[in-house]
């Protein structure tokens, strides 16, 4: 093991570890260990492993200090002075350095780690990747990461993309009764989430009271008490903690109000000429004064509510609004000066902004409930594998060379009409293609997907690594090369002989493809590695 | 494209045109032959204003002594901007084709949009900056400030006097930017500049008011020539506009306002009397001489011209009772003093103007007589005061044109004074009314004066009202429906809801709790199947306020707020801009908005909602006015009495025209597509639905008229997916849209079955 030059913070001797008596070396970034006849450390732990440390209970003999580590593993020291009340302030001492020091470091990890758990619990194909290939050690855990991770995670860019802001995310917060005067609200951290982009003004307020002065949850029963929730009700009096949030939002409002001036649609400027008072019959100021005030204020939060929704949406993709009033007006002229000349309606300049969807399926189908939409996500699954496999046969057998053609095309019509479902080829065809998606059963075909998905991966960096031209590429190929081997024989192979053992009938049917693909992958990786023995300047012979 | 209409080459500017067009033209030049007027109903969307500004173009170039003029008459100023942007494609469209035009086209509008000074034009009233205006403008100031006294001018206008006069605007188009533009670089007034041009631009576009309403007409049209095309555009509510030109409301504040105007003329009279009394002599002198000559009017001094026509008053002398300057403030305090206590009344009264002019003779011994100059003689008063910002007194002008007004008409009016609003009886709030009854009399002059006047909208049905109340002959009405490759508006009446409640916002069931339920869950439903926006009309917005409070408490508001963000019409024009904004907004995210708004409100009247900002409306209830109110009971009266209106056809018609200018916001063009529901059993009824457009009549099939809220989203949903697939020019050429050739080959196909017709004849 290697000596550190790190500086050593405490050193303990008497302590007992792996069955033999050393001296204890607590240092900034591990902790060491060396046994009293050596002069190095015998065994060296980062702090970046340990999970978390125990210590012996005070009615026990034995003065000891447990370190857990993430894997799972754990090591003991045994603190062994002579008295036992040395042997617990040492230890103590200890516990003390390590109890600051951990938490440094597992700050650090905690972060990756969690965001490699979000991921993968995120993220159900990057979670079967990882459980075959890191978990079964085919490929270690930092390569796992480096290679084949981002291709999944740049794919979906969930990460990034926030959430959109629901209108009526005040609604799930209905308020229910217990039945003992009590009241309850549903709060989620989504709905939290939204009340604070929508309403900067309660953020505000949550940074000021949350943890000096009120609790978390008294902060929001308060809020939920106060007429700032309650559309309804009136500003009354200033001992409301929301009342300034209301002259808040009121100031913002206005603020709004006086940029209406430069809007596409301001109805002030609608009128063409001058209204002088007393002309007309339509007595406008007479109509103001009299209304209920309750509904008009309701009226105006309704109004506000949307506004500030819209905003705390827009907020994700605010350079859209860089363009001035004047502008989007002409623009909207010129435009219906186009819709009237019609045809050219598809050519409207206004900005597109594309979706960036993070299920697609969900777009396509619709959110459903989990259950369906996890067959829903296993059906296009299975049918993009499919579909993956003819196309891949198709290129395996493609032997004609492009550019003639062999069939006129009403007869190429008419041949694909045979061979569509009901035609006339596709009699015997179609009953065995059924016979074999109804032999599998639902375990094995789930088992059967994974494994398709882990080996596309894998070929998928193997024929990436081609042509080898740099050392680093060759390296790589041939430890994916390994991989593959390794995952064949320990996946694969076990999976064969399951299939053998559960469903005879099928045999190698179902793995004949993936045969297939390894073994052109294998041939390749051996055409190259003869290749490299006899590189192509020295003539064989 | 260049085509024929009769004889008449047309240029239009268009490569394709749409059957309606040039049926329209073909009508137009009709009238235009005939020198009558003409009533023409078209959708809007399908190129009324292009049609209309093409015809009228070349027919003046054909006949350049019968139609010398053009004057297009639109309400709000998009729209106005509209025509501008059409015309000079047409221009454009000469221009490429080598055409010799040498017409200009030109748009007037209030101070308030033409302003360049730096400070003036900063503000937003539209009062205030007329009122800046004339303090800097007027012909006192500026001779002050030529004899050297330190007072601001407007250089601008000083330039304009200058410089500005002689040049005439070279042929072109001129719109409001491009006015302001040159204003700018030439150092002009562009508002007078374009006050001066009117007089020789062949193509005028402006506001109504501008030709309607007497006080301002006289200062601005004055002197326009009888060979003149008059268009209306958007002229459904020409009548209310007539209405109001001519109607006075005085309460209690103006009063107030007219009292302290009073005061200060007595002190300026005094000041002016111990300073220079020989000014206020040779005004007396002058007054004698009569008023027709009494003064070069400068075109900056006038604010509001008199009301009442002045040939009917110039023939004559001021009387002598009102001449010496304290006599008349005088004779001004006793009439306010009367107005005042007419207006401590305690009950309604409702008078003609002959007893009205009898109490006051017998009460203060104000004669008919002097009561007629009244407008006049305070004009000539404050110029002869020097008195500048003359929307200080704007007061008092109100209180001289009422009594010049209840002098002059008889008939036609009536005075109501209210002692509290119908809304609040509780809140003394005296108002007099002098309300004009019959809208016939302000149009009747440019009725007279003008050769052809076309009024035009997208909604006149039904037809034979408009003659009757604005009381001329046109020699051609018709109504235009659109052609359509496609069925592309969905009208249906939803009779009840899903419970088999009627929905109607009849008097007697508008508050009943399941019918705002019903029309909410209607909503709500219709909200979930259609995408992006949708616009909602109530009937009024007390109605309006009332239905949110009961959604918001029976959860429907929250449902609604699932689906699309809510915005709400308010009565404050600012918070509407900016909720319609948001709302654009909101449709243009993708995110899909509802607009609760009200027919007869601003938004009904001039936002269009076209393509996804309203793929459907919907009209909660018949948008029939306020029938409690004693002014409309009075016109009632006086068009049953008159002009053989019965009430109720009257009413219905009001209604119906304000809800097919809601549900019509919806479909601006033929690429358009939108749904229409009309939610009240009502509305299923011949009475009302035969007064609803031809177009919109046309798509509205029997099957379509009791509806259920189901099956109306069913409906829906079907609509929409089938319009929702691509449509293209293609898919419209021959059938909704011509190309020249098939344009002539219709043709030649109609002009043989005609001849066929006519030969076994």
């Amino acid at each position: 093991m290697t000596t550190s030059s790190e500086d050593v913070l405490l050193q303990v001797s008497n302590v007992r570890h792996k069955k033999g008596d050393g001296t204890l070396y607590v240092m900034s970034e591990r902790i060491g260990f060396m046994t009293n006849n050596s002069d190095t450390m015998s065994s060296c732990y980062a702090y970046t492993d340990v999970k978390m440390q125990k210590i012996s209970s005070e009615q026990k003999q034995k003065v000891q200090l447990q370190l857990v580590f993430h894997s799972g593993e754990s090591v003991i020291f045994q603190f062994v002075c002579p008295s036992r009340s040395d042997s617990v302030t040492n230890r103590d001492a200890v516990k003390g350095y390590l109890t600051k020091l951990l938490p440094k470091f597992q700050k650090k990890v905690n972060k990756e780690l969690e965001e490699k758990n979000r991921m993968l619990s995120s993220n159900a194909a990057l979670f079967q990747l990882y459980r075959d290939l890191v978990i079964t050690k085919i490929v270690d855990a930092e390569e796992f990461w480096s290679q084949h991770a981002p291709a999944y995670i740049n794919k979906n860019g969930a990460s990034q993309q926030q959430i959109g802001v629901p209108g009526n995310f005040l609604v799930n917060v209905k308020p229910q009764t217990d039945g003992c005067n009590a009241i309850k609200y549903n709060l989620t951290a989504d709905t939290i989430e939204c009340i604070f982009r929508t309403y900067p003004a309660v953020r505000q307020k949550h940074l000021e009271y949350v943890p000096h002065k009120l609790s978390e949850s008294e902060f929001w029963v308060k809020f939920f008490q106060s007429h700032y929730f309650h559309k309804d009700r009136m500003h009354t009096g200033t001992k409301d903690l929301f009342s300034e949030c209301a002259k808040h939002d009121d100031q913002e409002l206005k603020k709004e109000l006086s940029t209406v001036e430069q809007c596409e649609v301001n109805l002030n400027a609608f009128d063409n000429t001058v209204e002088n008072e007393g002309y007309g019959l339509d007595s406008t100021e007479a109509s103001t004064g009299s209304n209920n005030i309750v509904s008009e204020n309701l009226i105006k939060r309704f109004n506000h509510h949307s506004i500030m929704v819209l905003k705390a949406t827009r907020n994700n993709t605010e350079q859209l609004e860089t363009e001035s009033g004047s502008a989007r007006k002409k623009i909207r002229l010129l435009n219906e000066d186009e819709s009237c000349e019609l045809g050219d309606g598809e050519t409207k300049k206004i900005e597109k902004t594309n979706i960036n969807l993070s299920k697609v399926e969900q777009m396509i189908n619709g959110v459903k409930n989990p259950k369906t939409k996890v067959r829903n996500l296993h059906a296009i699954l299975h049918k993009a594998n499919s579909m993956r496999d003819k196309v891949c046969y198709d290129i395996l057998h493609y032997r004609k060379p492009p550019g003639t053609t062999y069939l006129t095309p009403s007869a190429a019509v008419s041949a694909l009409g045979e061979l569509t479902p009901g035609g006339l080829l596709m009699n015997g065809l179609l009953e065995d293609s059924q016979s074999l998606a109804q032999l599998v059963p639902s375990d094995i075909e789930k088992e059967f997907r994974s494994l398709y998905l882990t080996i596309c991966e894998l070929l998928r960096h193997f024929w990436a690594c081609f042509p080898p031209t740099t050392p680093t590429l060759e390296e790589k190929l041939v430890r994916m090369y390994d991989a593959l081997r390794k995952f064949h024989q320990t996946k694969l192979n076990t999976f064969e002989n399951r299939i053998m053992v559960e469903c005879s009938t099928l045999n190698q049917q179902l793995t004949a493809h993936l045969n297939l693909i390894l073994n052109t992958a294998y041939e390749k990786y051996n055409n190259w590695q003869s290749k490299r023995k006899f590189p192509a300047g020295v003539p064989i012979n | 494209m260049k085509l024929m209409i009769d004889d008449l080459p047309v240029f239009f500017p268009y490569e394709y045109i749409y059957p309606e067009q040039y049926a329209y033209m073909l009508e137009l030049k009709k009238a235009l032959d005939a020198k009558g007027h003409c009533l023409l109903e078209m959708p809007s969307g399908t190129g009324k204003t292009t049609s209309l500004l093409s015809l009228i173009v070349a027919y003046m170039h054909a006949h350049p002594l019968d139609v010398t003029k053009l004057l297009y008459c639109s309400r709000t100023v998009p729209e106005i901007e509209k025509v501008i942007e059409e015309l000079n494609r047409l221009f454009e469209y000469y221009a490429q084709c080598n055409e010799e035009n040498k017409m200009t086209g030109l748009v007037l509008s209030s101070r308030k949009n033409l302003c360049i000074h730096p400070e003036v034009s900063k503000e937003r009233d539209g009062k205030i900056v007329d009122g800046r205006c004339h303090s800097l403008t007027t012909s006192l100031i500026r001779d002050r400030h030529k004899a050297g006294e330190n007072i601001p001018v407007c250089d601008f206008y000083e330039k304009f006097d200058a410089v500005g006069r002689d040049a005439p605007l070279a042929p072109g188009v001129y719109g409001l930017e491009r006015l302001k533009q040159m204003g700018k670089q030439l150092g002009l007034c562009p508002y007078f500049m374009a006050r001066q041009a009117i007089v020789h631009a062949k193509i005028v576009v402006y506001s109504y008011h501008y030709l309607l309403d007497p006080k301002i007409a006289n200062v601005v049209s004055k002197e326009l020539a009888r060979s003149s095309v008059v268009v209306f555009d958007e002229a459904h509510n020409i009548d209310n506009v007539c209405v109001d030109s001519l109607s006075v409301r005085i309460n209690r504040r103006i009063i107030e306002k007219a009292m302290g105007n009073i005061q200060t003329l007595e002190g300026t009279i005094k000041d002016m009397k111990e300073a220079d009394s020989a000014k206020l002599r040779e005004e007396y002198a002058r007054l004698v001489e009569g008023l027709r000559d009494a003064h070069a009017q400068r075109e900056t001094d006038v604010v509001l011209a008199n009301p009442v026509l002045p040939d009917e008053i110039l023939q004559e002398v001021i009387p002598g009772n009102i001449r010496t300057a304290e006599h008349f403030v005088g004779f001004l305090k006793r009439l306010i003093e009367y107005i005042k206590s007419r207006l401590r009344v305690q009950q309604v009264i409702q008078e003609s103007p002959a007893s009205f002019l009898k109490d006051i003779s017998s009460k203060v011994c104000i004669e008919r007589k002097p009561l007629r100059f009244c407008a006049e003689r305070l004009a000539s008063l404050l110029r002869t005061l020097e008195i500048t910002n003359l929307t200080d007194f704007s007061a008092l002008v109100v209180v001289t044109h009422l009594a010049t007004l209840v002098s002059s008409y008889t008939k036609g009016f009536a005075i109501i004074i209210e002692p509290f609003s119908d809304k609040a009886p509780s809140v003394p709030n005296p108002v007099l009314y002098f309300c004009c009854l019959d809208s016939s009399l302000a149009i009747k002059p440019v009725f007279d004066r003008f050769q052809t006047v076309v009024i035009t909208s997208g909604t006149l049905s039904p037809l034979d009202m408009y003659p009757k109340i604005l009381n001329f002959q046109p020699v051609i009405s018709h109504s235009f429906s659109m052609t359509l490759a496609r069925p592309c508006l969905l009208p249906m009446i939803v009779a009840k809801g899903n419970d088999q409640v009627t929905i109607s916002s009849k008097f007697e069931t508008r508050d009943d709790i399941s019918v705002i339920r019903n029309y909410g869950q209607l909503l709500v439903d219709i909200a979930c199947v259609v995408p992006d926006g949708v616009v909602c009309f109530f009937t009024s917005y007390l109605y309006l306020e009332s239905v949110v409070a009961s959604w918001y408490d029976q959860g429907i508001i929250d449902s609604l707020q699932k689906k699309k963000l809510l915005f709400i019409e308010t009565q404050d024009a600012a918070e509407t801009s900016l909720a319609l904004v948001n709302y654009i907004q909101a449709c243009e995210s993708g995110r899909g908005a509802v607009l609760l708004s009200v027919a007869r409100g601003k938004v009904s009247e001039g936002v269009d909602f076209d393509h996804h900002l309203g793929r459907a409306v919907l009209m909660f209830g018949i948008p029939y006015v306020f029938t409690q109110s004693r002014i409309l009971r009075a016109r009632l009266e006086y068009l049953r009495d008159q002009f053989q209106i019965r009430e109720n056809d009257f009413l219905t018609f009001d209604a119906m025209r304000h809800a097919a200018q809601c549900v019509g916001r919806a479909i601006r063009g033929k690429t358009d597509y939108g749904i229409m529901i009309f939610a009240d059993k009502r509305f299923a009824r011949a009475d009302k639905r035969s007064k609803l457009p031809k177009w919109i009549q046309e798509y509205l099939t029997d099957n379509l008229t009791n509806l259920s809220t189901e099956e109306a989203v069913q409906l829906s949903k079907r609509f929409l997916r089938q319009m929702a697939q691509p449509f293209t020019r293609e898919d419209m050429l021959g059938v909704a849209l011509l190309s020249l050739d098939q344009l002539l080959e219709k043709e030649a196909a109609r002009m043989e079955a005609e001849e066929e017709e006519e030969v076994p004849r």
